[in-house]
């Protein structure tokens, strides 16, 4: 069930500050460009301050980013509720022992790593990334974080493309969105 | 759970992922608390350890193990840093707390390098909360309105940081990942060399801007970010870093511009 907020003004300023780039990285594709947003340090502020009033005084005792740019919206969240933070990364990028995730692309396959010992069973997780595609990379990010015996309350991005389907990908994990770009 | 018992069970789970480790490395927590009176490494607290372990090879940071120790770091400040390198006040007992927070990985990501890992300060949420406050207490209400984050690191301290400042935040990157025009500067690494893009438009001329980034090792990075920045005319403030790696000699290559940070390996 699709979930996302248009009644709150402060949505409004947020959505106006996300540029769209045409064919990047190849040609048909409309990249949803977040850097436009973190220029706009009010619109940026409210984009944290949303999530944060939604997942604050939950028990969520880890916020995962997903690399890179969940590095930039998971933090302020973890910071604001409470959370530790913990990074989740391309191969070969975290240090010491680790587990990984493989999951499809359009063409071939990517893997994602999560330190061993950083999330643990009785932990109730958030996930966050700046956008829900096709959904394969959160359902990686949920993968691991399961694996390790914890739970995923939900995953949380500022943009959702619907039209891609991700929200069906997640295992039955809800969704909170801001925004939806078709 | 409260906080004592959060905290013991962090360090514990510090302690146990370091004990795997071919080289033990002692948190300067049990260190302090008497628990290790003789470690295998022999190192002193009050003694600069690397100069007896470098194998002064100049490009790869070799050494036994040893914790990070702002107590040390800070007796040796006086008379071997240059005026404008500062540090954390190693009396703050936040800082005492983020050193002890900071894994040390031998080996990674090759052989003879530590690697100095703080995906465990993020883990202790007092510990990163208190290193966001220390940057925000030194930076805010200084007319900063650009905080530049180098990538991947870097986007994890910047955005607190630029939020709690109120300034904007702006992700320095590796090619091909910034949509739309970027400008872009090339850097040398050990072997070879990478680039770092910038968006253009992102800073105006005359922006005064903070640089932050985990750690600053030889400074190439940081150097490569000052660089595109005032290529398009802005000020650059000052460098951040959680840690610095001083025998790298990192805060040479910054010129003149200052370099504060919060720790320092012994």
């Amino acid at each position: 069930m699709s979930t996302y907020m248009d009644e709150d003004p402060r949505i409004h300023g947020i959505k106006n500050r996300i540029r769209v780039v045409p064919d990047f990285p190849k040609p048909g594709i409309m990249f949803q460009d977040i850097t436009t947003l973190l220029l706009d340090h009010k619109a940026f502020k409210d984009t944290i301050d949303l999530f944060v009033e939604r997942y604050k005084g939950r028990n969520i005792s880890v916020v995962a980013g997903i690399e890179a740019r969940g590095f930039i919206f998971g933090p302020p969240i973890a910071l604001a509720i409470g959370a530790k933070f913990v990074p989740l990364r391309k191969p070969k990028k975290l240090p010491g022992e680790v587990i990984s995730e493989k999951y499809d692309l359009e063409y071939g396959s990517d893997c994602l790593q999560m330190h061993v010992g950083a999330v643990e069973p009785a932990d109730q997780a958030l996930i966050v990334d700046d956008l829900v595609a096709t959904g394969g990379t959160l359902c990686a990010a949920i993968n691991l974080i399961e694996r390790v015996g914890a739970q995923v309350v939900e995953c949380a991005c500022v943009i959702e493309l619907p039209d891609l389907k991700g929200r069906e990908k997640l295992s039955g994990k809800p969704l909170y969105v801001l925004m939806e770009s078709h | 759970m409260n906080s004592f018992q959060q905290l013991a069970k962090f360090r514990s789970y510090l302690f146990q992922t370091m004990e795997g480790n071919r080289k033990s490395c002692i948190p300067l927590s049990r260190r302090l608390a008497g628990e290790v009176s003789s470690p295998d490494f022999g190192w002193n607290l009050n003694e600069r350890m690397i100069s007896s372990r470098v194998s002064h090879s100049t490009a790869v940071h070799r050494s036994g193990n040893f914790p990070i120790s702002p107590n040390n770091r800070l007796e040796r400040a006086a008379s071997v840093r240059p005026q404008h390198m500062e540090t954390g006040d190693a009396s703050d007992p936040r800082i005492t707390r983020i050193a002890s927070s900071i894994r040390v990985i031998p080996d990674f990501p090759k052989p003879g390098i530590l690697f100095q890992d703080i995906t465990t300060l993020l883990l202790d949420i007092k510990a990163f909360r208190d290193t966001i406050d220390l940057f925000v207490e030194r930076y805010k209400e200084k007319g900063i309105s650009v905080v530049a984050g180098v990538e991947a690191r870097g986007f994890i301290f910047g955005p607190p940081i630029a939020l709690a400042i109120g300034a904007k935040f702006i992700p320095m990157r590796k090619p091909h990942k910034l949509p739309g025009p970027v400008i872009s500067e090339e850097y040398s690494l050990e072997y070879g060399t990478d680039v770092m893009e910038m968006h253009v438009g992102a800073v105006e001329p005359g922006e005064k801007v903070l640089v932050i980034d985990d750690l600053i090792a030889t400074g190439g990075t940081l150097c490569a970010a000052i660089k595109l920045l005032e290529r398009v005319g802005a000020v650059v403030v000052e460098c951040a870093c959680v840690i610095e790696l001083p025998e790298l000699k990192g805060r040479d290559r910054l010129g003149d511009k200052p370099l504060f940070v919060l720790v320092s390996p012994a």
